[in-house]
């Protein structure tokens, strides 16, 4: 590794240079500030003076019972798409620290391949498998379940969405369990702990990092979802995001659009200043070994 | 972990469904794009290449998948250019600077879409960006930053500096340096995030539903409004050729990752 060896025999003739790391990084910044910053910017001055200078598109936002329930079922919504990633990728990731090389790469592949297939299309996926002539009504029909309504319910963003998302929480899940020393696993077994105890008491919480790290991606990035949820979601399954695109492109209300991003912002800041902490001690870790 | 056979064989059902899960919905584009009747409904009915004619022939789409490919193009360059230099100059800080600087950099992976489209809307309408070319590239630029950073940046961190101390004391200048030892090495990291940077403008959709207008559409702004406006086969025959396109980049990519990680033992 370089970094057991510091390059100190160059930095005295360098020290005159000390600038050069930051110039090379302006560019990039430059385009930040410009492409991301400043819209930040607009949008936030927006939210706070049109029509006029004040409060009054976040006192508009807070006070309307249709906008707090948009609200409450984003947050709804992003927790079952969570839950359900949660369960859904605990055992596939312990599986793939489980199995020979082989086997692994086929789950890897299987989990990168949705990751690398365009968005839109997975989503147009979604519309023709879940719409009421759909392969998954058919199916359910001929096992007797009729007139199951999967498109434009939250039931079928929650089963897009989860789809999507299910990648950001196994990779990370298992670069954590991948880790995680069995032995300590085996020393609870020769103590007489059961199977299932040696697993809820050690190696469950030995992964939970893992699950926690994945968990705060999935829910963020689901907070801000806008195309499944436009394209599988009705009237009764409206998010956030949708909500802030009708009030700027058909409303024209650039302050009310504003102050909701504005919202869907500092709720994405938050989660992630909370996440922060878990994911700094665990690259600790990683230094460390 | 030592496991009854019963939880054993749990556990595969349970990744078997989550594997068929994952993939099997994106393979339904396949048989849909050989539809005979205008319709999206399941199962597809006869045969025909009708939708893959209407989408080489049809302007709407031939255009759309060429402004993307344009794009997607320019996009993969300055990003991966802007990239790298950062990438660099973070290896190249002190700790503390560099933390601070990377955590910037990749905020556009946070920022939830919507909120970054309408602000870039705000300002390109007022930069009469709307439409334009230039206006598709930054913002896309800005989206692809975050994983070029990534993929050099990892490639950076085993990157042993004493090599170009070495060649250094060789007498070789920095440029030479640069040219014959750093860029070799590092050179997965910069083609896997031009690759990243590439496929990000490409299937980018959220901005560019805000920035586009009649006279630039990129195709998954078309693939969009397709599926909006009606159930037209076209939208699956575009999947399945994404799918079979991406496939394709998937494996040059796990080649060149190959070849990196051969390198590096």
């Amino acid at each position: 590794m370089s970094a057991l060896e510091p390059t100190t025999p160059s930095a005295p003739q360098r020290a005159g240079w000390a600038w050069r790391p930051y110039a090379l990084t302006l560019p990039a910044l430059l385009l930040l500030v410009a492409v991301i910053g400043y819209p930040l910017l607009t949008i936030v001055l927006r939210s706070l003076s049109e029509p006029q200078w004040g409060l009054q598109n976040y006192a508009w936002f807070f006070g309307a019972p249709v906008n707090l329930t948009v609200l409450q079922r984003t947050f709804t919504i992003s927790a079952w798409v969570t839950v359900v990633c949660v369960l859904c990728a605990y055992p596939y990731a312990y599986l793939m620290t489980a199995v020979g090389p082989r086997v692994r790469l086929v789950l890897v592949l299987c989990v990168l391949i949705p990751f690398w297939v365009s968005g839109v299309v997975r989503t147009l996926s979604w519309v023709i498998l879940l719409q009421d002539s759909g392969v998954i009504n058919s199916l359910l029909r001929s096992a007797g379940f009729d007139g199951v309504r999967l498109i434009r319910t939250q039931t079928g963003v929650v089963i897009g969405m989860a789809q999507v998302l299910l990648p950001f929480m196994i990779l990370p899940l298992y670069s954590v369990m991948k880790g995680i020393d069995l032995r300590l696993v085996q020393a609870a077994r020769s103590l007489g702990a059961r199977p299932s105890r040696a697993f809820f008491t050690v190696y469950l919480p030995l992964s939970l990092p893992g699950v926690y790290a994945g968990a705060i991606i999935v829910f963020i990035l689901a907070l801000g979802f806008y195309i499944t949820p436009a394209l599988l979601g009705g009237p009764r399954s409206t998010m956030l995001s949708t909500l802030v695109q009708t009030q700027v492109l058909s409303l024209l209300q650039w302050g009310r659009g504003g102050a909701m991003g504005v919202v869907l912002l500092i709720a994405t800041f938050v989660l992630l200043a909370l996440a922060a902490p878990v994911m700094r001690s665990r690259y600790r870790e990683a230094g460390r070994r | 972990m030592e496991m009854k056979p019963l939880t054993r064989l749990i556990l595969g059902l349970v990744c078997l469904l989550v594997a068929i899960w994952l993939v099997a919905p994106t393979l339904v584009v396949v048989p849909m794009s050989f539809n005979e009747n205008k319709s999206l409904a399941f199962p597809p009915q006869g045969f025909s290449w009708q939708w893959y004619q209407n989408f080489a022939t049809n302007p709407e789409w031939s255009t759309s998948f060429l402004n993307s490919l344009k794009v997607a193009s320019l996009v993969a360059v300055l990003a991966t250019v802007l990239g790298t230099l950062a990438a660099f100059g973070l290896d190249r800080m002190k700790a503390r600077p560099a933390n601070l600087l990377r955590m910037l950099m990749l905020t556009p992976m946070v920022v939830p879409g919507v909120v970054l489209a309408i602000g870039i809307y705000a300002v390109y309408l007022d930069a009469q960006l709307v439409g334009t070319l230039t206006g598709f590239v930054l913002a896309h630029t800005i989206l692809a930053l975050p994983f070029v950073l990534i993929a050099v940046s990892a490639n950076l961190e085993v990157f042993d500096r004493r090599l170009e101390t070495a060649a250094a004391s060789l007498g070789a200048g920095a440029l030479t340096t640069f040219r014959t030892v750093t860029l070799p090495l590092i050179l997965p990291g910069i083609l896997s995030g031009l690759l990243f940077a590439f496929a990000t403008s490409f299937d980018e959709i959220v901005v560019s539903l805000f920035i586009t207008n009649p006279y630039l559409k990129t195709l998954p702004v078309q693939i969009f409004s397709s599926i909006t406006r009606d159930a037209d086969p076209t939208v699956a025959a575009v999947g399945t050729i994404l799918l079979f396109a991406t496939t394709i980049l998937i494996g040059g990519g796990m080649l060149l990752l190959g070849r990196e990680r051969k390198g590096r033992v």
